[in-house]
């Protein structure tokens, strides 16, 4: 029989994750620091919505690019928190998730061997979802001691006359990084100094803390030359309801609809109705979730210095991603023992891209009480190593 | 400072005050003085704690009880209320705007402890003009919080 198989596809590797959540699935009473989403309910005013909207039946497609209220909600909510005007009508799709914004992104910019610039530690999708759109994806490892943020250098000297797109991945999945209005600057200037595009992942936006997020496309000049990836899954606790979103520039998103209208239709509908009501009404509970975020973040901080750990302090997402260079094993081994030995699991900052070596990425969408218990396991572990060396 | 310790507490009033300090960015001196003038002040009035009376296996018996008064010249409903609050098994009393005056909880042992306070005690008293009892079947959410909530996390264990 004929392979059935591009060889496109059977070139990307698995996800490093996936390989991990195998190992804890099979292993019982394992406890978790390693999800990447909140432990919060959706508010229950959207679940509310959502029901509602069910016994009206509203069971129909919406228009491709979505309800037209909830594209109006989204471009008054970006005024509001990234001071960036966008007409509802032309410069906003509604998408499945922030990820379907990050593939039809790629799909309809990239011509063959056109460069993407990626920063990592970041979200697992970026990479693939370039290599399936026939660009090349080109690395920029982040570092340490810039508390893993892009600077003007680093970026400066990846980019090549084939490149083309910027992914700018702040509040950033797995290190918890932010990056600040005075750090993008400079990083905007060399974007419109070689004319490129940049891909600004903010799907962490609302996960900030004492610090406020800070939108690329805010600057002078930058709105016609980046898109905005935003959702609901994280600030508002909606992963499953799968809604994101992505504002840009009408010349761009009128071909990236296209895409959307051929392969999705459009996002579902239930949760279009909900996200409404999370718009118009919820950003007291969004405000509670982030200060319950905050106080976890500060607990585990000061439980890290305890136990003498090096690890930045992050002021985004919900992340730590402490160094374990000291142990001398890679993370994958480090998570793989602490697993093994005390039954917690936290995944390998490798499997963010190869710059997450020596870290791990422990999560804190969990109640307090239950990063106690697995905190107090890290404490013994990590004296158990020492006293091994 | 003092609304994030009491928004705190008013959840956990067992946390220990070092952990506080941690979670509120500050240290413990601070928090400590705080609530120590908190409690001088009277804006903490007590640290309850909150029973499932019925997965205890203790029967207990609630009831609001509706009361319409006729209010005093000079004192209004105070002085009334104050009757009537003074019963240890009345649990809280409440001035209401609408149909009728003050809003009575009363918790007993036995229906009949109830039954015999209201028509002993509350419905006697010479300003009392009429009561109505409700009995309390089922309690879903108490204090803000949901008593019969399923705790199991339906996540995956890892994801990216």
């Amino acid at each position: 029989m004929r392979n059935p198989l591009s060889k496109k596809i059977t070139d990307i590797e698995p996800s490093g994750i996936r390989k991990f959540f195998d190992i804890v699935s099979e292993m019982k009473d394992a406890i978790s620091l390693g999800v990447g989403e909140p432990d919060f309910d959706t508010p229950w005013r959207i679940r509310e919505e959502g029901i509602y909207s069910l016994e009206q039946g509203r069971t129909f497609y919406t228009s491709n690019a979505g309800l037209r209220e909830l594209k109006e909600e989204i471009c008054k909510y970006q005024k509001r928190k990234i001071q960036v005007d966008y007409v509802p009508e032309r410069e906003v799709i509604v998408t499945v998730g922030g990820s379907e914004a990050i593939d039809i992104a790629f799909r309809t910019m990239l011509d063959a061997g056109d460069e993407v610039l990626i920063p990592q530690p970041s979200y697992v999708s970026y990479l693939p979802c370039a290599v399936m759109a026939d660009g090349v994806p080109v690395v920029i490892p982040l570092q340490q001691k810039n508390e893993f943020k892009l600077t003007a250098e680093e970026l400066e000297a990846a980019i090549t006359p084939r490149t083309k797109i910027l992914v700018l991945p702040f509040p950033n999945n797995p290190t918890g990084s932010i990056m600040t209005r005075e750090e993008l600057e400079p990083i905007a200037e060399i974007v419109k100094k070689y004319d490129l595009y940049v891909l600004s992942d903010e799907i962490y936006s609302e996960l900030t803390y004492g610090r406020q997020h800070a939108s690329i496309a805010s600057f002078p000049g930058m709105k016609e030359r980046t898109l905005v990836i935003n959702g609901f899954s994280k600030g508002f606790a909606m992963t499953g309801w799968r809604l994101g979103y992505v504002c840009g520039p009408a010349g761009i998103l009128s071909q990236m609809l296209k895409l959307h209208q051929y392969a999705i239709m459009c996002a579902p509908t239930n949760s279009q109705y909900a996200a409404v009501e999370g718009l118009r009404h919820c950003e007291g509970d969004v405000r509670m979730m982030r200060e319950a975020y905050n106080q976890r973040r500060r607990y585990l901080m000061h439980e890290l210095r305890r136990m003498r750990m090096e690890c930045f302090e992050p002021y985004g997402a919900f992340y730590i991603f402490p160094c374990i260079k000291e142990f001398g094993m890679s993370s994958e081994e480090f998570a793989e023992r602490f697993l093994a030995e005390e039954k917690v699991a936290v995944v390998p900052g490798t499997a963010f891209g190869e710059s997450g070596e020596g870290h791990i990425r422990i999560s804190y969408a969990y109640s307090l009480d239950d990063l106690k218990v697995a905190v107090g396991r890290l404490g013994r572990f990590v004296d158990r190593l020492r006293s091994e060396r | 400072m003092r609304k994030q310790i009491l928004n705190y507490l008013e959840k956990n009033s067992r946390i220990d005050l070092a952990e506080l300090a941690v979670l509120l960015d500050t240290d413990e001196v601070t928090i400590a003085n705080e609530v120590a003038a908190m409690e001088r002040e009277k804006i903490i009035c007590g640290y309850h704690t909150l029973i499932d009376w019925e997965k205890a296996g203790v029967e207990l018996v609630n009831a609001l009880i509706e009361v319409r008064v006729t209010p005093q010249r000079n004192r209004g409903f105070d002085r009334i209320a104050e009757r009537i609050y003074n019963y240890p098994e009345v649990t809280a009393v409440y001035l209401i705007s609408g149909g009728y005056d003050l809003l009575v909880t009363l918790e007993g042992k036995t229906l009949q402890e109830v039954a015999g306070f209201v028509s002993d005690k509350l419905s006697t008293l010479e300003d009392v003009l009429s009561t109505a009892t409700y009995f309390i079947l089922k309690k879903y959410k108490d204090h803000g919080t949901i008593l019969t909530r399923k705790t199991k996390s339906e996540r995956m264990l890892v994801t990216p």
